[in-house]
């Protein structure tokens, strides 16, 4: 079992960052490379464009997100990109995972609270589910 | 090019643009219904709007994959022309709100949308939501605890089917299960027919039957004018969303041209104004709707349904429809608003809470728009009207130095102007400007006030550094007349 490509899926919140730490381990180990997954749904969009000026602010809002994941990864001498993509998180991540060639995804278990969970459902569980690598849920 | 362009907009995505087409059509009736009851006419009116807007956006838009029909902002607009002047006078403004929007398109007054800040929409949105939550509370009155038990299976089904499947929207089964059993019970409740008549028939051709006078048009102009800028307003932030969502780019004056030419039609074929929809364009490209094909496809289907089941529709209880408006208005309100709330500067609260506050006393969203928009200017002007002065006393040349730093205009120049200080024992002063902008005739006219005013008091002026900008404004109004002497 070797973990080349790793993708790392984050969505800005604390739990990315310890997330990251298991990630940036694994990588370390295999020298591995890191793809960073931000997904964007369309409520989040719907905010998100609603909070910012123009594209560019939309633009650094995000980036401002994945700050902390970025500076954690830039002190580790890792290979690492940073993705934003658009749609559903849970089948966006599956798509991603399994047309990337990449070795194991690393993700965190709860971003949201138990009633978000009991309505959306939860992204680690329909990933852990559908990816055809193996996943890292980080508690 | 152009061809090969328009060809993909329109068939580059047949099998998703079809059936995201067909989802949203089954979205928009309760809308399109419910709407026209808010706005006080037949749910024919709202139907032949969206079937007409959604058509027409279809081939003339500025934004493959948005979908625009009739909409909540709208119909509250005309709520006061309905109820005072009448049907008639409604398909006339909605003419000329299309007029309206296509002279903005052709100007390309897209830009100007920039004027309008961050807290102003994000009250925009939140009154919107709440506007709609209200206008569902008269359907309770005299209502049994059944109504209740209604709405709160519609919402039921409506948040919680998509755990069990997203096959099918939720809000439609909400809508055909709550019928169901309001016509298998034999339940004595208000349906949609009871709102209005509803015909099985394509819309026809009409000219509006008002007097073309200047007075008509005096009547019309107002609500026209507001319901062409919130109409463009949230069409333009709505594509702005569906441009991040498909990661793609659009014509925003396109977009408000074929805004335009969509009411007009609408209006001509008895329908009401409409706009873009920011929750059925999120399902749309949810659904894989990305091209022009989807709304086509929305709009002649729900034209389809109403034709043969328009006998089902009138059927549906008044509960299933206010539980889905429930769901409109909870997905319209920006949460997100209220809980960092506490972390906004707190002018833009302020803006937001007031905007808000204004289009719920008026229940006019234009009216709290430009109150948003007026109150920005004015923390604006207060942020940048602060000008900082230092002095410095310079012993042996009896001289004392002072440095603006700062924007001097109407606004800024009284705070500015008792900054400094006349009876002083020195022989000569120095104003530096090199850090500050002069912009307007107060400006000019305030320093040549507190030369004056020095200069009462034997004491010498100088100005120096002002920039190229602040020159050329003194010399055309012609003031400073020793400044400029060198």
């Amino acid at each position: 079992m070797v973990f080349k490509r790793i993708l790392l899926a984050v969505d800005g919140s604390e739990h990315s960052i310890r997330s990251a730490n298991y990630a940036i381990e694994l990588a370390e180990k295999f020298n591995g490379v890191i793809n960073v997954v931000y997904v964007v749904d369309g409520n989040k969009a719907k905010s998100d464009v609603l909070h910012a000026t123009d594209k560019f602010a939309l633009k650094k809002m995000r980036n401002d997100k994945l700050k902390a994941v970025k500076e954690l990864l830039n002190k580790t001498d890792i290979q690492y990109e940073i993705k934003i993509l658009h749609g559903e998180a849970g089948p966006t991540l599956v798509n991603y995972a399994n047309n990337n060639e990449i070795d194991g995804v690393v993700l965190g278990s709860r971003g949201l609270n138990n009633l978000q969970t009991f309505i959306l459902g939860s992204v680690s569980h329909k990933v852990a589910k559908r990816v055809e690598c193996p996943v890292l849920i980080v508690k | 090019m152009k061809v090969e362009q328009l060809k993909n907009e329109w068939f580059g995505n047949v099998k998703g643009d079809v059936l995201a087409g067909l989802v949203v059509a089954l979205a928009l009736i309760p809308e399109a219904i419910a709407f026209s009851i808010i706005a006080g006419v037949d749910p024919m009116i709202g139907l032949y709007a969206s079937f007409c807007i959604a058509v027409v956006i279809a081939f003339v838009g500025g934004r493959p994959g948005m979908i625009s029909a009739a909409t909540g902002a709208m119909a509250l607009l005309m709520v006061n022309l309905v109820a005072d002047h009448g049907l008639q006078y409604l398909f006339a403004a909605t003419i000329l709100t299309g007029i309206i929007q296509i002279i903005f398109g052709v100007f390309k007054l897209a830009r100007a949308m920039k004027f309008v800040p961050r807290s102003v929409m994000v009250g925009f949105v939140n009154s919107l939501a709440i506007l709609i939550f209200t206008a569902q509370i008269p359907h309770f009155q005299g209502e049994s605890w059944i109504m209740y038990a209604l709405v709160g299976l519609t919402l039921a089904i409506i948040y919680l089917l998509p755990r069990i499947t997203k096959a099918v929207p939720s809000a439609l089964v909400a809508i055909i299960v709550v019928t169901a059993i309001v016509i298998f019970g034999k339940i004595d409740i208000g349906t949609v027919g009871d709102m209005g008549a509803l015909k099985q028939q394509l819309p026809i051709f009409l000219i509006p039957s008002i007097p073309f006078t200047f007075e008509t048009l005096m009547i019309i102009f107002p609500y026209s004018l507001a319901l062409a800028i919130v109409g463009l307003l949230e069409s333009l932030l709505t594509a702005n969303i569906v441009d991040d969502m498909t990661d793609t780019e659009s014509n925003k004056n396109k977009e408000s041209r074929g805004q335009g030419i969509a009411n007009i039609v609408a209006g001509f074929f008895g329908g009401m104004a409409g706009c873009a929809m920011i929750g059925q364009s999120v399902i749309n490209v949810k659904s894989g709707g990305r091209g022009r094909l989807s709304a086509l496809v929305a709009g002649s289907f729900l034209m389809f349904l109403i034709i043969v089941l328009g006998g089902l529709v009138v059927q549906i209880p008044m509960a299933a429809l206010a539980g889905v408006m429930f769901m409109v208005s909870i997905g319209t309100f920006d949460w997100s608003s209220i809980r960092n709330l506490h972390k906004l500067p707190r002018t833009d609260a302020v803006v937001m809470l007031t905007t808000v506050a204004v289009v719920l006393y008026t229940h006019d969203l234009s009216k709290g728009v430009l109150a948003g928009v007026l109150l920005s200017a004015i923390f604006f002007a207060a942020k940048i009207s602060k000008v900082k002065v230092t002095d410095e006393l310079m012993m042996r040349e009896q001289k004392r130095v002072y440095r603006i730093e700062g924007q001097l205009f109407f606004a800024s120049v009284s705070d500015f102007t008792a900054k400094f200080v006349f009876a002083d024992t020195v022989k000569e002063v120095e104003i530096d400007l090199s850090r500050a902008h002069l912009w307007d005739d107060s400006a000019v006219g305030a320093l040549d006030k507190i030369q004056a005013k020095f200069e009462q008091h034997q004491i010498n002026v100088e100005f120096t550094g002002l920039n190229e900008a602040s020159k050329n404004l003194v010399q055309r109004i012609g003031g400073l007349s020793k400044a400029s002497g060198h």
